[in-house]
């Protein structure tokens, strides 16, 4: 079976570590926050301008000046900061993040990613992907295995307009954790009932494949 | 020296036609919401916009867009808007797109007097295009251009009549840098207080920056999507 969206947050929240610091994006990315390990410290980072993101407020609570990147209303917890968008992407350009995790279209076996334009259908821009991907200094990308028409997302390369190159270093999917190499893509685990047949079958490029591959565990 | 205007009207009289004008704000979190209405009054047209987003259909940038005031749009992200995308498509907008860093990094060195400067986002993608190359420690970097504006016009929470600001939470946004980098910097704010009655070390944004500023009224302060835990 195919993780679902919460599972593939689940699965992600396992490479978290004490004392990072780390921006999630919109989408699947946001929910990982909801599976940050007991008693680690993880600072989560909002491009428009919040260390220490904290719950949804309760309702009633909503502050219209309080929003996360995905323009919806946030908390900030003890400890938290607030700053412009320039000290923002400082922080990110500058390597002060730990970790990205971003969704994508299409990711390619050399680590590029195009998640921001399809042209003639989509065009909403790039927001913070493109500074994100080119200094965090660890890029994980959340997604689903296949596109809507059962295409893989995971090629040779990257068909759509590119958001970066040589920079996605995982990719957590609802079939398989997968490693960005340089000699390409190296399957590490495959989610509970999915055969390595199954994602060799669903990926548009070779699969590094070592031994036996572990089940992921949730 | 008096800075304190009456009102938006007052602030953005002699904003002109074909003028280049920033504008701050994230989504529709600390926009200038009074001038915004105010420019829709004036009917200025031919507008180059540098604003982070284009607001909603109905409300921010999106109320410009609607009368056809705005010719071209220097963004980030321009999602939430059906007649922006439709005035995109079509050629009647022109829209140029930069990753958010960049822009807010443009619009800093615009105000800092650094007129270029290199950075590694958008290396390899279109937004490379035409630009020059450079690697420095083994890694590509672009050059970008800094942005300056005729006008800047932004948010703040607080400001006293010299023009001292602070800004509120994640309102802040693109309004600090913004308000660095126009010829004219119009701030308009929840609450215009006296000189001294802000304390010195709180302040983000010195007075040195701004221009003109105004208590402005009637705050919509429209929230774009209200998430809450229930």
């Amino acid at each position: 079976m195919a993780l679902s969206k919460t599972e593939i947050a689940q699965r992600i929240a396992q490479e978290l570590q004490d004392g990072y610091y780390v921006n999630l994006g919109i989408g699947i990315p946001t929910l990982v926050a909801n599976y940050i390990p007991q008693g680690m410290d993880v600072v989560l980072q909002s491009e428009n301008g919040l260390l220490g993101i904290g719950p949804f407020p309760k309702k009633g609570e909503a502050d219209p000046d309080l929003i996360n990147a995905g323009k919806q209303t946030v908390t900030y917890l003890p400890g938290s900061a607030f700053f412009d968008s320039s000290l923002s992407f400082a922080m990110i350009r500058g390597g002060h993040i730990d970790l990205t995790v971003l969704g994508a279209f299409e990711v390619s076996d050399k680590g590029d990613i195009s998640s921001w334009k399809i042209p003639g259908k989509m065009v909403k821009g790039m927001g913070g992907a493109m500074d994100l991907v080119a200094a965090a200094k660890n890029i994980i990308v959340a997604t689903t295995h296949v596109d809507r028409h059962g295409k893989s997302k995971l090629k040779t390369q990257c068909d759509l307009p590119l958001t970066g190159v040589n920079c996605v270093k995982k990719i957590v999917s609802d079939m398989a954790v997968i490693e960005v190499t340089k000699q390409g893509f190296k399957l590490m685990e495959r989610a509970p009932g999915v055969s390595v047949e199954d994602i060799i079958a669903n990926t548009d490029a070779p699969l590094i494949i070592e031994g036996d591959i572990p089940e992921m565990k949730l | 020296m008096n800075k304190v205007v009456k009102n938006a009207a007052e602030a953005i009289a002699d904003i002109q036609d074909h003028q280049t004008l920033m504008l701050g704000g994230f989504g529709l979190c600390g926009i200038p919401e009074n001038c915004i209405n105010a420019l829709v009054d004036q009917e200025t047209t031919g507008l180059t916009c540098i604003s982070n987003n284009a607001g909603v259909d109905d409300f921010g940038l999106g109320l410009l867009l609607k009368k056809h005031q705005i010719k071209k749009m220097i963004s980030s992200y321009v999602g939430e808007n059906k007649e922006f995308e439709r005035q995109m498509l079509s050629g009647e907008l022109e829209v140029e797109l930069n990753p958010q860093g960049t822009l807010a990094e443009r619009i800093r060195a615009g105000g800092a007097g650094i007129p270029a400067f290199f950075v590694p986002a958008g290396y390899g993608t279109e937004v490379a295009e035409g630009k020059e190359v450079r690697v420095f420690d083994g890694k590509p970097h672009i050059l970008e251009r800094a942005l300056k504006a005729d006008f800047s016009i932004i948010k703040a929470w607080k400001g006293d009549k010299a023009g001292n600001l602070i800004f509120r939470y994640t309102a802040n946004n693109f309004n600090q840098p913004m308000g660095m980098a126009g010829k004219i910097t119009i701030a308009e704010v929840d609450e215009l207080v006296e000189v001294g009655e802000l304390d010195p070390n709180q302040i983000h944004l010195p007075g040195v920056f701004v221009q003109r500023i105004f208590q402005g009224e009637n705050y919509e302060k429209r929230i774009e999507f209200e998430t809450t835990q229930d």
